[in-house]
């Protein structure tokens, strides 16, 4: 079987950001539970400032509302400080580790891609995160959403050598 | 106290909240935030098909599962325990926009009108629910990231790729939202 490893162009697996910001300490099995906790306090808030919902969506995109635009303003604002900090003070995981961040690296998939998903994001009124929230609300039809994203995510892996990148 | 937790939060206490994911995932595992690698570590465990792309190692990523996991079931407590019990909050515009297309449910996350299992059979909802859905997943493999790796991760962390697939995004989502998405709600089939 072929596997990644296989393939000389590390730059897409990068790309993917996939096992690339690996932790060098392995992490038990129990420890994946510290980013389930994180993700209910995330769950909580996308839900709490209703910003899973196809509403806030759509008048964000219709501007006729300014909150999605403070939500995401000031997240990459406290986001940017964080990580200016982390460099500077070279602040370590818990572990005492080292903090990596790997670049991104530009193709062109992230003009046609980038296209593609604004366009179903006005659709579903919802990125992948709310699309987790909006099921756990109770929304149950949204099920369907994520099983057709998980769909999406399978067939450009399937064709993704014919695509331009 | 209570009553409190039971109101929405505003954008300046939600945005802060989300930002401080990114130092707190780096701090505790050295992980990167992102969520849309999550459909791709599902691909992987399922269905990998021999397909090089889904081909690598997904249990090294299972944190972003449980991370996921985590989103469902804070959405789920915030539905059960902390659930708003007046109507969300619709702007005059919105709501008038939507009532020309016999849109008047607003009481949802997801307009009820729209998004319920009997309108998967039309094509109005098939286009919204699975077409849209698709985009989702598609895009967002396709560009390497979502709202959380690229908006917020990647411009965090000043990567310019990232501000091009945010630019992206948003032009994809303007032309959908004022083009697109009012003719698939005027559709009656």
């Amino acid at each position: 079987m072929q596997t990644f490893k296989d393939f000389k162009d590390s730059e897409l697996r990068h790309q993917d950001s996939i096992c690339v910001n690996e932790s060098e300490k392995k992490e038990t099995f129990g420890e994946n539970f510290k980013y389930l906790l994180i993700g209910i306090g995330f769950g909580i808030v996308f839900v709490k400032a209703e910003i899973v919902s196809w509403f806030r969506i759509q008048e964000m995109f219709r501007l006729e509302s300014f909150f999605m635009y403070g939500v995401i303003g000031s997240a990459v604002a406290v986001g940017a400080l964080s990580v200016y900090i982390i460099k500077k003070l070279k602040v370590k995981t818990i572990k005492g580790e080292e903090i990596k961040i790997e670049p991104k690296t530009f193709n062109k998939g992230q003009i046609y891609g980038g296209l593609l998903f604004g366009i179903g994001w006005a659709m579903t009124g919802a990125c992948p995160g709310p699309l987790f929230a909006q099921i756990g609300y109770g929304a149950s039809v949204i099920i369907v959403t994520l099983l057709s994203a998980i769909a999406g995510t399978w067939v450009y892996g399937k064709f993704r050598d014919y695509l331009p990148h | 106290m209570f009553e409190f937790l039971k109101q929405p939060l505003p954008w300046y206490i939600a945005g802060p909240l989300i930002g401080l994911t990114v130092p707190v995932l780096l701090i505790i595992g050295n992980k990167t935030f992102g969520i849309s690698s999550s459909l791709r570590h599902i691909c992987a465990s399922c269905i990998p098909g021999d397909i090089p792309f889904f081909s690598y190692n997904w249990k090294k990523e299972m944190w972003n599962l449980f991370f996921v996991a985590g989103i469902l079931i804070g959405g789920a407590l915030a539905s059960l325990f902390l659930s708003n019990p007046n109507e969300i909050m619709i702007q005059p515009e919105l709501q008038n926009y939507l009532a020309q297309y016999g849109i008047q449910d607003f009481s949802g996350l997801v307009p009820n009108d729209l998004f319920n299992w009997s309108n998967l059979l039309t094509l109005k909802g098939f286009l919204l629910m699975i077409v849209g859905g698709f985009l989702v997943g598609f895009g967002t493999r396709y560009a390497g990231g979502c709202t959380s790796g690229h908006a917020i991760m990647g411009l965090s962390n000043l990567q310019w790729p990232s501000l091009v697939a945010t630019i992206c995004f948003m032009i994809g989502g303007f032309v959908s939202a004022w083009f697109l998405v009012p003719l698939i709600l005027s559709l009656t089939i």
